[in-house]
């Protein structure tokens, strides 16, 4: 997103001074992020539409997801956000280790919670739970097996874009911790420490609604 | 205008400016590794104008075939590919990146006064997206085409059509992307970049109605690309969202699709507005009258226009109340619409009108989207609606938006800016013969359809009852007149690029930034910062200091 890095110094050839330059960035990154809600907002219309249908369904469906692998997984994503909140006061405050320490944190804390999402993923497939490329769905609850296919489907489709956007966002951050180990990203240069969190934060608060969606709707037995 | 005027306006210059955008570089690789959005601009010119004949070469063999009642032509499937490639083609590759990607992204920072977009590597990469989007749609169709018709409805692309949907699908989601990063460059650029003194109601039209259809591409985009890629996650991993057997609602699909694509019919037609805005001013030496009102218009249509969707499902099924509320809402977005019309015929009256190029093609285009536009009324009416559901009238009343209105405004922009984009003026005669060509060929082409939809021929029919025939002639002829008027401005256009006269910087005596600097200009757009002091569109003033230059110039001399 930011052309801060060019040869020519901190400001792009295109931008009058840095301040201009900081403002476009950020303004880009919020304007993205509007694409992103509508992006998440057809399959919640989807997933809305469903649960309204068939609430019981989709409650009972929801009984059988791991609530505790969710709520630590939840617990997992905000702190990496508190990471990444530090690392971006690290980057205005130019303390170059505490910067390093911040973002190696946070992805360690993302890899933690792709990790977790893997092995659910997992013990979905071990339970047939996993409505994928033909794979066999048994469902033995009181649910209708459609009602819960489409709960499941709904689940990996929720989940699974939702894990992409992590996977860019520790791509981003890798790059981000290549240019801090370099020396780079520190005051005026941190406006990407802070777009890329903008970004890692509305991820979080995707999740956020996924995990009372998705866990706590449940009837539990 | 006085004849000095004319005099000093006809005087080509000698030589290009030394130093410009064009020649900053010759190699493959300064164009393919620009940043420059004028060049980025010519790059997107290129690929669409691609598309364009491709998308064009389908609608020609589909025009042919239904020439006659049985259609000899090709078979019922190729039909149906035929049909779905050239909406596929022409709305998600040609109309939608029409004039916001070439135009608009030539023209955007030069109007505002910037030296670039604000984000230059992320506006050549969307050039890069939507050649891969483009690509892997081509794929598709070299290797067998898709038959689900542009609009790709559940269930049929999503279980049961066995032909390219998959390649398709992910081809116009990926495109998607890259009409998001153009919007997304141009509303930070219009927001943070503006030169000194250009307020926003300094701005010209043209950016107000880039802003708007900006809008549309963020908010809109998303909508289909998760649409679609539901639909690709269906065959590709076996979900079943929109599958029935699961509870699934093939609905769901048709509100997601039309969410972005109706507002995407705006996306395609609010840059037209915009060039028109700026063409018809200069061609009649008048102030735009209502500029207040053409500009938030296009925000209006912009935001009814997300409002209006179900007005495509008026018989899908959707509840009767929905109906009533889509259709109540569909005429709404008439008001800003006639606002505009009303507006441009008024800047029109006792002006010094001139009929260059541009100007016929502008009121081609008022008088076509007129039409365009009032049929639109029939069709969002529910009773009308359902008797013509589906027909040629509605094909006659969106192509008279989309060729009539976008097609022309573009070419009359293609023309306006020639001068500024390349440097040489094109030859105006046959210009003019072509422009003409173009709107006879279009209304005997789309005309007859009218007619034909309101006597009761579906749309994507294959073949069609002998009584149509004489109507389906009399289009197909248009057709033809029309490919003929379209090969016209691509012949002489590039020979204009080496035989044309060299252009002045500001061939037309207009207003508005973009001509006061070199034709064509520096790579940094302008020798110095420009400061603005003047209201936009003030043609009369800008004719008197130009008489008044002229005047002492001509004193000078009998000195």
């Amino acid at each position: 997103m930011s052309e801060a890095h060019s040869i020519h110094g901190p400001v792009a050839h295109q931008f009058d001074d840095l301040q201009q330059q900081r403002e476009a960035d950020e303004l880009g990154m919020w304007t993205f992020l509007c694409t992103e809600i509508l992006f998440f907002g057809g399959v919640f219309l989807a997933y809305t539409l469903y649960r309204l249908r068939d609430e019981a369904g989709f409650a009972d469906a929801s009984g059988t997801m791991n609530l505790w692998l969710g709520a630590v997984n939840t617990a997992v994503l905000l702190c990496s956000s508190l990471t990444v909140a530090l690392a971006v006061h690290a980057g205005e405050t130019s303390r170059r280790t505490m910067l390093v320490v911040c973002l190696v944190l946070t992805m360690i804390l993302g890899a933690g919670f792709l990790g977790i999402k893997g092995y659910e993923y997992y013990e979905k497939y071990e339970e047939h739970h996993m409505p994928l490329f033909g794979l066999p769905f048994i469902y033995e609850g009181q649910a209708s097996p459609a009602t819960a296919e489409m709960f499941f489907d709904l689940y990996f489709v929720m989940t699974g874009i939702h894990a992409i956007h992590m996977i860019i966002g520790m791509g981003v951050f890798t790059l981000l911790l290549v240019k801090a180990l370099r020396g780079g990203l520190l005051g005026d240069y941190s406006t990407p420490v802070h777009i890329a969190g903008l970004y890692w934060h509305f991820v979080d608060i995707v999740w956020v609604f996924l995990f009372p969606f998705l866990y706590l709707i449940g009837a539990r037995h | 205008m006085t004849s000095v005027a004319v005099e000093r306006q006809a005087q080509p210059p000698d030589a290009p400016p030394k130093r410009n955008y064009l020649n900053a570089g010759y190699t493959v690789r300064s164009w393919l590794f620009t940043t420059d959005h004028k060049r980025i601009g010519l790059l997107y010119l290129l690929s669409i104008t691609f598309f364009f004949v491709i998308g064009g070469v389908a609608a020609t063999v589909v025009r042919l075939d239904l020439m006659t009642p049985e259609g000899d032509l090709v078979q019922t499937e190729t039909y149906n590919k035929l049909f779905t490639a050239h909406g596929v083609i022409m709305v998600f590759f040609f109309l939608v990146p029409s004039i916001p990607a070439t135009l608009g992204n030539f023209l955007v920072p030069l109007m505002v006064g910037a030296r670039d977009l604000a984000f230059p590597k992320i506006n050549l990469m969307s050039w890069y997206v939507y050649t891969c989007g483009g690509l892997l749609t081509l794929y598709a169709l070299a290797a067998g085409g898709v038959d689900t018709g542009w609009t790709f409805y559940a269930p049929y692309s999503s279980t049961y059509s066995n032909t390219h949907v998959m390649a398709t699908a992910v081809g116009v989601f990926i495109v998607g992307f890259s009409s998001i990063m153009t919007g997304l460059n141009f509303i930070v650029t219009i927001h943070k970049m503006r030169a000194p003194g250009l307020t926003w109601f300094r701005l010209p039209l043209f950016i107000w109605s880039i802003y708007a259809t900006s809008l549309i591409q963020i908010l809109g985009t998303p909508v289909v690309a998760i649409a679609l890629f539901l639909v690709a996650c269906e065959r590709l991993l076996g979900l079943g969202i929109f599958d029935p057997r699961l509870g699934g609602d093939p609905i769901l699909f048709q509100h997601l699709f039309w969410f972005y694509s109706h507002p995407a019919v705006y996306i395609m037609i609010l840059p037209g507005m915009g060039v028109v805005t700026e063409i018809i001013p200069c061609f009649c030496r008048k102030k735009i009258f209502g500029y207040t009102f053409i500009g938030f218009s296009s925000f209006a249509i912009a935001v009814f226009g997300f409002l209006v969707w179900g007005h495509h499902m008026f018989v899908s099924g959707q509840s009767v109340y929905a109906g009533m509320v889509f259709s109540m809402l569909s005429y709404l977005v008439a008001i800003p619409s006639a606002v505009k019309v009303f507006n441009w015929t008024a800047s029109l009256y006792k002006g010094s009108i001139t009929f260059e190029t541009p100007m016929l093609y502008a009121l081609g285009f008022v008088g076509l989207f007129t039409m365009g536009g009032l049929t639109g009324l029939f069709v969002a009416a529910l009773g009308v609606n359902v008797h013509v559901h589906d027909t040629y009238f509605v094909i006659a009343h969106f192509h008279y938006i989309m060729v009539g209105g976008m097609v022309m405004a573009y070419l009359g922009g293609i023309h306006f800016w020639w001068p500024k984009i390349s440097g040489r003026m094109y030859p105006e005669a046959w210009a003019r013969f072509s422009a003409i060509l173009i709107f006879v060929g279009f209304n005997l082409t789309f005309f007859p359809q009218y007619v034909l939809g309101y006597l009761g021929m579906p749309r994507r029919y294959h073949v069609y009852p002998e009584e149509f025939q004489v109507l389906n002639v009399m289009s197909s002829a248009g057709a033809s007149i029309l490919a003929v008027g379209y090969l016209f401005p691509l012949t002489y256009l590039l020979w204009s690029l080496r035989y044309g006269p060299y252009a002045p910087p500001n061939p037309w005596r207009a207003t508005g930034l973009e001509w006061t600097t070199a034709s064509p200009p520096p790579t940094e757009n302008f020798a110095s910062a420009p400061v603005v002091t003047d209201e936009p569109y003030d043609y009369p003033k800008f004719d008197a200091e130009w008489r008044d230059a002229s005047f002492s110039e001509e004193l000078a001399a009998t000195d």
